[in-house]
């Protein structure tokens, strides 16, 4: 009989991910640090045009742009004479999970169909869940969904119970598991067990699957206003969303449009933490993944992602909790849409940014997430207060993650903060090379690549640090 | 309570006990096992806490102590938010009202 102690699974990790995933992704290695990331999208990704018509055919994309002319109208009466961006945002709310994860899915599931896979599973407790279990359900496969769900009181966040119950709508079966990384223990004794398809986030498949939203922001703002958008904000958790989006902007051509990156920010949370779980009232677009996802980016289900933000990011900015449930509000009473906090996270940072940019310049959030029950701010705000979190208008300066959640006392309070992109790129830098002492020329074009920087920047820091280019 | 086979039902588990978690675990996660919840038909009667097998959607077959029978939703839009009423008519405010 199998071994499945938590050791015996985890060590069988690599060949269960290898059959699990259709990948062998040594092909891309190439021995040392680097590997060849653009073979890999290339090799088994899709082109544009293949993944334009899988969408099509699943009912994908193809959302439409709208113009948030009451919230450029507000950003504008706190804004300098000449400055106050006009605000688009692309509903991706319409695709038909509610949102842009139907991309991802739409391609990982299409690929698992072709190959005969009798199933898919995927690990998430966002609406990457939904995604999967949706397109699942068009395709005729079987779908387990693996959550991270409940505290050892068994108390859960009320956005992710709903997505349970999303995923269940579409027909697939929910795990639902209390806090801790080992969630990856049982998703991998899962794999083994029914030899579905691991329809991860992070494959080539999923990533190539976002890159058509990127590309249809680019055609859909020509055909609106005539140009380019100047800066497109991503919510960054992952990093699939924003290097998917970049790379379809890319392709559209759109060269000069800004991309960045938005988080809400949970400084002091500990993601795994039991205790910490339910103090937070974002489950994902928080600083919990995206910075650690960004310095790290092969720390996901696959041995190497294709989600790598910092190859594409121009910028990373974060927002507090206040800040976007605020705007989220703002978002149904002054535009009437009414739609899922999470989504709102790009929002609100668009609503600071743009008051930095000119009147005729032009920001893009680009997306939008489906709301109900659980899903939404009240019931999520509900949650804190009931677990002794503070909720009141103020300074969104006070906040503090985990303490309070501050409303801001007027939308000119709403102020995205910069991270410091040179210190994420230092210290994906660091953790990249950890105990390394020597590096060939192939790796240094490799870190250049990873953190979109000079040479000499990344020549500065292997001198600073003693670590030699040797031939290789 | 008392589950005939063949009803749907939710199941409880751990997965791995307090001293089975991983080694990266925080400690206050270290101290309380992984647990796990799923649905499914109950392979025979059964009464709440008992260990059951269920057939899930996807057709495992799953081991488990049963916790609810016809296990529905019961997650809502929360409590009234008084401070969320204020948003709107404040911005309505500054947007349409104030010296325009």
């Amino acid at each position: 009989m199998m071994d499945n102690s938590y050791e015996a699974v985890m060590s069988r990790k690599n060949e269960i991910m290898k059959k699990a995933v259709g990948i062998d992704y040594s092909q891309f290695e190439s021995g040392s640090i680097a590997f060849d990331y653009e073979d890999m999208m290339k090799k088994v990704g899709y082109t544009l045009e293949e993944m334009i018509n899988i969408q099509k055919s699943s009912g994908v994309g193809e959302t439409k742009i709208y113009e948030m002319k009451n919230l450029t109208k507000l950003a504008r009466k706190f804004s300098e004479d000449g400055k106050g961006a006009r605000i688009f945002v692309k509903d991706e709310a319409a695709n038909p999970s509610g949102s842009f994860k139907a991309r991802r899915a739409a391609n990982a599931v299409y690929h698992a169909k072709k190959n005969g896979f009798k199933g898919v599973i995927a690990a998430t407790s966002g609406n990457y869940g939904a995604a999967v279990a949706s397109q699942a359900a068009m395709y005729g496969l079987k779908c387990i969904i693996v959550q991270e769900c409940y505290d050892s009181e068994h108390k859960g966040q009320p956005e992710i119970i709903e997505k349970a119950r999303k995923c269940e709508a579409y027909g697939a079966e929910v795990i639902q598991l209390s806090v801790g990384p080992e969630l990856f223990y049982s998703f991998l004794e899962l794999l083994e067990d029914t030899g579905y398809f691991n329809a991860s986030l992070y494959t080539p498949f999923g990533i190539a699957g976002v890159e058509t939203l990127g590309y249809e922001i680019a055609m859909q703002m020509r055909e609106m206003v005539g140009k380019d958008p100047d800066a497109v904000i991503c919510t960054n958790a992952g990093g699939g969303n924003l290097t998917g989006t970049a790379r379809g902007l890319q392709k559209a051509g759109a060269e000069n449009t800004k991309v960045i990156g938005a988080s809400v920010d949970l400084k002091g949370l500990h993601m795994a933490s039991d205790k910490q779980f339910n103090k937070k009232s974002f489950t994902t677009g928080h600083t919990g993944f995206g910075i650690p996802f960004a310095t790290t980016p092969d720390r996901s289900d696959v041995p190497r992602s294709a989600a790598r933000a910092l190859r594409y990011m121009d910028r990373y900015v974060t927002v507090s909790q206040g800040e976007v449930f605020y705007i989220c509000e703002a978002m149904a009473q002054i535009e009437g849409f009414e739609r899922g906090p999470a989504g709102s996270v790009s929002l609100a940072a668009a609503f600071s940014v743009a008051r930095e940019m000119n009147e005729d310049e032009i920001v893009v959030v680009q997306e939008t997430e489906y709301t109900g029950a659980g899903k939404h701010i009240q019931p999520q705000l509900s949650f804190a207060r009931n677990n002794g979190i503070d909720i009141r208008f103020g300074n969104p300066e006070e906040q503090i993650p985990g303490v309070n959640i501050i409303f801001p006392e007027s939308p000119g309070m709403i102020k995205a903060k910069d991270l410091d992109m040179i210190k994420i790129k230092k210290s994906y830098l660091s953790k990249t090379l950890e105990s390394i002492e020597n590096i060939n020329e192939k790796d240094v074009k490799y870190l250049i690549d990873e953190i979109n920087e000079s040479r000499e920047f990344v020549l500065d820091y292997l001198k600073a640090n003693n670590i030699k280019i040797v031939e290789g | 309570m008392k589950a005939i086979k063949g009803q749907w039902v939710k199941i409880h588990s751990i997965v791995l006990t307090s001293e089975e978690r991983a080694p990266q675990v925080p400690d206050d996660t270290k101290k309380v096992p992984l647990e796990l919840w799923v649905k499914g038909y109950v392979l025979s009667d059964a009464e709440i806490g008992d260990l059951v097998e269920v057939k899930t959607m996807t057709g495992r077959i799953v081991k488990g102590n049963l916790v609810e029978i016809n296990p529905t939703y019961r997650h809502s839009f929360g409590d009234n938010i008084p401070e969320l009423l204020e948003i709107g008519p404040k911005l309505r405010k500054i947007l349409f009202e104030d010296g325009e």
